[in-house]
């Protein structure tokens, strides 16, 4: 017996949020301009203590005001898509479930593209069309995926793939057919991106929408770890299952909706990451949940400075640095899974 | 468990409740309930009313072949569906208007052997018990650890807790499942087909410690099975249901009687009785002869 302690928690997240430090320093530094990591930390303390006009100006520009706020755009995006993967992955039973693959990411650039043609110019128009297509795409897998009141894994995943593909051939012809327009690019909504600033307002939007849905999530997170066992068996172990499930679909949607709308489609996050915390920490909801948020921004983070320095000066979308370390691990999950 | 108790008229129930001096606990009264796809159709699955009392350290079996409403009327005492009439009542309260955390603190339910998605530790699993008393995040306090601990020992599987779930038999499995219902610390067990995947010698275990863990621990338990044997061996009383009708409930010698054994269950089957009392069910091959 080895119950889950408040200080093994906290342990765990500390160690991880020096993690995530380092691995932001190191994104930082990486760069078509290099910089020293002493003279990095040096700078970091002094913007912290709201010196921050003391910087010369163009050293500021480049790391401060390009590659900082496309970091902190990484933690919320790959946080949120970690934390929406764990979720799913205990909502349908299913270690393979991750928005992506599920077809939620689409639906959510869907939803947003649709928001940003039919009404333009509102602000939040783009998570909330965002969330709509994650909400409706979730909900119609779920009812593709059931056979004879059980959820059945190949149904689910295949109603996952398929919606996916249909939603990405509608983007692609809205894309086309509506060029000129200012609605971002294709590989943006299909393969994601993190290039693209988000403006001041939305930054406290996601960062607030973001920590509301992985709270409410966490608040759920001792009834998924009976949840994920069976509805019926949690049920009869005490838990209102209607009621987490409610929370857990409209969280988990959120946080696709809010990573979807800043950053498009990035894919394979919320199933690699959960999956690999789950190796090492184990399958306690309560340290997952916040472990693999910590570790979905570290995996971003990495992602995007990879994506931005592998093929100099071409910059590549992160998605394809995700799908790339993501695919051969989904096929390794579902062999493993099929035996 | 010598003097037959037949508890199909409450009446005589209550007379005998006051003979034997133990508090019925569990009481099924007149229960019935209807599946049906839309409530104008015509019900697709009826269970028609039901009646039985069970007292604490008694074991109670439902026999029944298959879609005879077994599964029904455990779903009825667990409280998940409310009766269509009549009432069931654990300790006078009916237990489809317990919450459901009461619930879990009262009634355990021990399932058919469901897929495992994510491996825990057998320790680990035990601890879910608690869950119904525990607040918000449940973290678990050492009393808890305590319960679960002893959970483990009393279906003697202390040795199990740091293997995980996934890598234990059958047998194992299925105590490692009867300890996590221990340490919910009901006064009401619940097995569905828990013999379904043990072999023999699993299942007489499983049934002796459940009989004696209900002696000690004063539970109710109720079990639900097509195994005609293991019911005659074990049980104080058996519900025997045909097509979602109650035939008969008592004593396993006053139901098991030969000719409604065998059309109940469609099979040829001899009836004696054994040394304790207990009948005995043997089968009987048809030889080709009398198919039709």
């Amino acid at each position: 017996m080895r119950p889950l302690t408040v200080k093994r928690l906290l342990w765990t997240c500390g160690g991880l949020g020096v993690l995530l430090l380092a691995s932001v320093v190191l994104a930082l530094k990486i760069g078509a301009v290099p910089i020293s990591v002493t003279e990095l930390i040096l700078d970091l303390g002094r913007i912290a203590i709201g010196r921050a006009n003391e910087l010369p100006t163009e050293y500021r520009l480049i790391v401060f005001d390009l590659r900082l706020p496309r970091i902190l755009l990484g933690i919320l995006v790959g946080a949120a898509l970690s934390v929406a993967g764990a979720s799913f992955q205990a909502l349908l039973r299913n270690p393979l479930a991750d928005p992506y693959v599920l077809g939620v990411s689409s639906g959510a650039a869907l939803g947003s593209i649709l928001a940003l043609i039919f009404a333009p110019g509102y602000a939040l128009i783009t998570p909330a069309g965002a969330f709509l297509g994650a909400g409706a795409t979730i909900a119609g897998v779920y009812f593709l995926g059931r056979r004879e009141g059980q959820l059945d894994t190949t149904t689910l995943l295949l109603g996952g793939v398929i919606c996916m593909s249909f939603f990405s051939a509608i983007i692609m012809f809205l894309m086309t057919t509506l060029s000129g327009r200012d609605l971002r690019g294709v590989a943006f909504w299909l393969m994601g991106d993190l290039s693209t600033p988000v403006s001041a307002p939305m930054q406290w939007v996601f960062t607030v929408g973001l920590l509301v849905g992985i709270g409410a999530i966490y608040s759920t997170s001792a009834d998924l770890n009976l949840l994920i066992m069976g509805e019926r068996e949690a049920t009869h172990l005490g838990v209102e299952v209607t009621r987490v499930k409610l929370v857990v679909y409209v969280s988990a949607s959120l946080l696709t909706a809010l990573a979807v709308s800043a950053s498009g489609a990035i894919g394979y996050v919320g199933l690699l990451v959960p999956q690999a915390v789950r190796l090492i920490f184990g399958s306690d909801y309560r340290l997952l949940i916040p472990a693999s948020a910590i570790c979905g921004a570290i995996a971003i983070v990495l992602a995007d400075t990879l994506a931005r320095t592998i093929v100099p000066p071409t910059e590549l979308p992160v998605g394809a640095m995700t799908a790339m370390a993501g695919a051969p691990v989904f096929i390794y999950l579902l062999r493993r899974g099929l035996r | 468990m010598s003097a037959p108790h037949t508890f199909a008229q409450t009446a005589g129930g209550r007379e005998e409740q006051g003979n034997r001096g133990q508090v019925v606990r569990l009481n099924v009264e007149q229960a019935s309930y209807a599946y049906s796809t839309s409530e104008q159709s015509a019900p697709t699955f009826t269970l028609g009313a039901t009646s039985f009392q069970a007292r604490e350290r008694e074991i109670v079996a439902i026999l029944g072949p298959n879609a005879s409403g077994k599964s029904t009327l455990l779903r009825l005492i667990t409280g998940t569906i409310a009766p269509l009439s009549g009432r069931v009542e654990l300790d006078g309260e009916e237990t489809s208007r317990l919450d459901v955390r009461t619930r879990a603190q009262r009634i355990a339910v021990v399932h058919q052997e469901s897929p495992i998605v994510y491996p825990a530790l057998a320790g680990d699993f035990v601890l879910q018990g608690r869950y119904p008393y525990g607040r918000a995040l449940r973290f678990a306090n050492p009393e808890d650890i305590e319960i679960a601990r002893n959970a483990l020992a009393q279906v003697g599987a202390e040795h199990l807790s740091k293997r995980t779930i996934g890598e234990l038999s059958g047998g194992e499995k299925q105590r490692v499942i009867l300890a996590r219902a221990l340490a919910q610390q009901p006064r009401l067990i619940l097995l569905d087909e828990p013999t379904l995947h043990l072999d023999i010698g699993a299942q007489v275990e499983l049934l002796e410690r459940l009989r004696q863990l209900s002696k000690e621990n004063r539970y109710t338990v109720v079990v639900v099975t097509h195994e005609l044997g293991l019911a005659a061996e074990f049980a104080d009383q058996v519900v025997l249901l045909q097509h979602g009708r109650c035939l008969r409930v008592g004593t396993p010698a006053a139901v098991y009687q030969k000719e409604l054994l065998e059309q109940v269950f469609d099979a040829p089957l001899d009836v004696e009785l054994g040394p304790a009392g207990r009948p005995r069910v043997n089968l009987r091959a048809r030889r080709g002869e009398d198919i039709t």
